[in-house]
């Protein structure tokens, strides 16, 4: 009779281990945004220690990130802008926010450009420096691929439609694009703020330039002062499993607002 | 009497084993050809039209592609061109001019066919790109993209020439020197021409492999879709724009990508094919 017993008890005890792995302790797949996923895998790996929850990121894109979370290929998407009327099936969860910085070259004497100049300038109207007060030479104009939200943020902004663009270069990554101008005196681009203020201060020879007379800083970005600056979200379709949930709440809680600045962004609840 | 099937020869699992890697490799190519043709049909029924006029703005549904069809082709020509020549010139002079440098050279340019293409693009990057620039602005342009392409397609253009002379018969040499024709006479009228055909199919090949570099083209040749008209104008070639794109297209802008993949691939077909027929037609010898 006794050994029944013990047998039903650990067969119990084996139901409930492998029951209890596949319920609360499920994976987190986060697929989406470039700009997101290194800060978003840091937060993962805080969470992965606290919890012992595995949390997989992988960058791609906003436009994977909304199209895996369709697909239900990940759970949440890092999406580095606000959602469109046509993706009002998804839910989006208020990250903070990132801004976009004009960039030119520290040997440029350049110090400000205007909306209007700025918009000459990649409109192909303007082309030659001397236009707009610096040194004579011809503009390099550095522009965004298609379908990246920098490129979005940036034309909708200046009121441009990517066809008016006269670019010299145009690049994929905002590595490139630091490159592009630390390597050319002429040069003329923009790229996540984060990334700018970073790449500057440990010597690429930038110069970020402030919009409608505000700096391009952090400070002013958290502020909602800096215009060029877009939200980050992570998005979700459906009822959010209770796992998810507990991730969203840590990586959105007050307390993680140090490790948002780590990456340049601002966190929505600071 | 019965004839034993258990065991089989080595022999008959050998065969098997390769028949089977044979059929692996058709099958992954016609998997490949038929997820692109899958993938692009619907989009082709919906845009075809608009594929060989008009802009490349997916935005407004426009997907003019002639102009990168066009870039990929005239950035891997002029690397040919510039690799081409020196390969053949540098394999036939460290053959029969420096035997002493021939190994140490093959040995670098071995090396050098190891590099990952990122970094001949990094390298592109920070060096060509910036002495083109200071040259004639832009930079990145048509130039650099070639110039980086030659190079990577150097050490093996030149490693299949050395191959293809090597091969040649020694008694050509022989009767040749007997002839008392002088080195560049024979290599002129004797050698180049017997190897011709090995060396013309090894460029074909590290042709082919200009038009499938990505990486490094991405980095240093400027993707501005346009037709290339000067060197120094930035051209996008097909690779660079699905690699630049694919991230952050979706719908019809996501299916335009696969017929960019699809282009490329009739393109090479086309080239390989033209290839084929210059060397049956041209010289008979091979």
């Amino acid at each position: 009779m006794i050994l029944p017993l013990r047998l039903g008890a650990v067969l119990g005890a084996v139901i409930l281990a492998v029951g209890g792995c596949v319920g609360p302790a499920d994976k987190i797949v986060i697929t989406g945004s470039s700009t997101i996923a290194p800060l978003m895998a840091d937060l993962a790996e805080r969470y992965e220690a606290e919890t012992g929850v595995q949390v997989d990121v992988q960058s791609g894109g906003s436009g994977r990130g909304i199209q895996d979370v369709r697909q239900g290929l990940a759970d949440l998407g890092m999406v580095s802008r606000a959602l469109k009327p046509d993706e009002s099936d998804l839910t989006a969860h208020v990250l903070g926010r990132d801004g976009v910085a004009m960039i030119v070259n520290t040997a440029n004497p350049i110090s400000a450009l205007s909306d209007w100049q700025i918009i000459a300038i990649y409109s192909g109207k303007i082309d030659d420096w001397a236009e707009v007060g610096g040194d004579a030479g011809a503009i390099t104009v550095v522009h965004k691929a298609n379908g990246r939200s920098t490129q979005e943020l940036f034309l909708d902004y200046f009121g441009l439609s990517n066809d008016q663009v006269r670019a010299d270069m145009v690049i994929g990554e905002n590595q490139q694009g630091i490159k592009a101008v630390a390597g050319d005196t002429k040069a003329i681009g923009y790229v996540s703020i984060g990334t700018a203020i970073y790449e500057a201060e440990s010597g690429s020879p930038l110069r970020l330039l402030p919009l409608e007379g505000i700096p391009a800083t952090l400070e002013e970005v958290a502020r909602g002062r800096y215009p060029l600056s877009r939200e980050l979200n992570l998005v979700s379709q459906g009822n959010l499993s209770s796992t998810v949930q507990a991730f969203l709440d840590f990586v959105t809680d007050p307390s993680m607002a140090e490790v948002y600045h780590d990456y340049y962004f601002v966190a929505s609840k600071p | 009497m019965i004839t034993t099937s258990w065991p089989r020869s080595p022999d008959y699992w050998l065969l098997w084993l390769l028949r089977l890697a044979g059929g692996a490799v058709a099958l992954v190519l016609g998997g490949i050809v038929l997820v692109l043709v899958a993938q692009s049909l619907p989009f082709l029924v919906r845009h075809g039209a608009t594929l060989w006029q008009g802009q490349w703005q997916p935005a407004q549904e426009q997907y003019g592609m002639a102009s990168m069809v066009a870039g990929s082709l005239v950035v891997s020509v002029l690397a040919l061109a510039i690799a081409a020549p020196v390969s053949v010139l540098l394999a036939a002079w460290l053959r029969y001019f420096m035997p002493a440098l021939r190994r140490p050279v093959l040995v670098v340019v071995e090396l050098m066919a190891g590099i990952p293409s990122v970094v001949y693009g990094l390298w592109g990057m920070l060096m060509v790109v910036p002495l083109i620039n200071q040259w004639v602005p832009p930079g990145a342009s048509w130039l650099a993209g070639s110039l980086v392409l030659a190079l990577m397609i150097l050490p093996l253009a030149l490693l299949v020439t050395d191959t293809a002379l090597e091969q040649l018969p020694g008694h050509y040499v022989r009767s040749a020197q007997a002839l008392a024709l002088s080195r560049v006479g024979m290599l002129r009228r004797v050698l180049l021409p017997q190897a011709l055909p090995a060396i013309v199919s090894g460029l074909v090949l590290q042709f082919g492999r200009a038009m499938g570099e990505t990486m490094a083209v991405l980095m240093v040749s400027g993707n501005v879709v346009q037709w290339p008209t000067s060197v120094f104008d930035p051209l996008r070639t097909l690779t660079a724009n699905i690699a630049l794109e694919m991230a952050y297209a979706t719908g019809d802008h996501r299916l335009s990508l696969f017929v960019s993949g699809l282009l490329l691939l009739l393109v090479t077909l086309v080239l390989l094919l033209l290839s084929w027929r210059l060397r049956r037609g041209g010289y008979g010898l091979a």
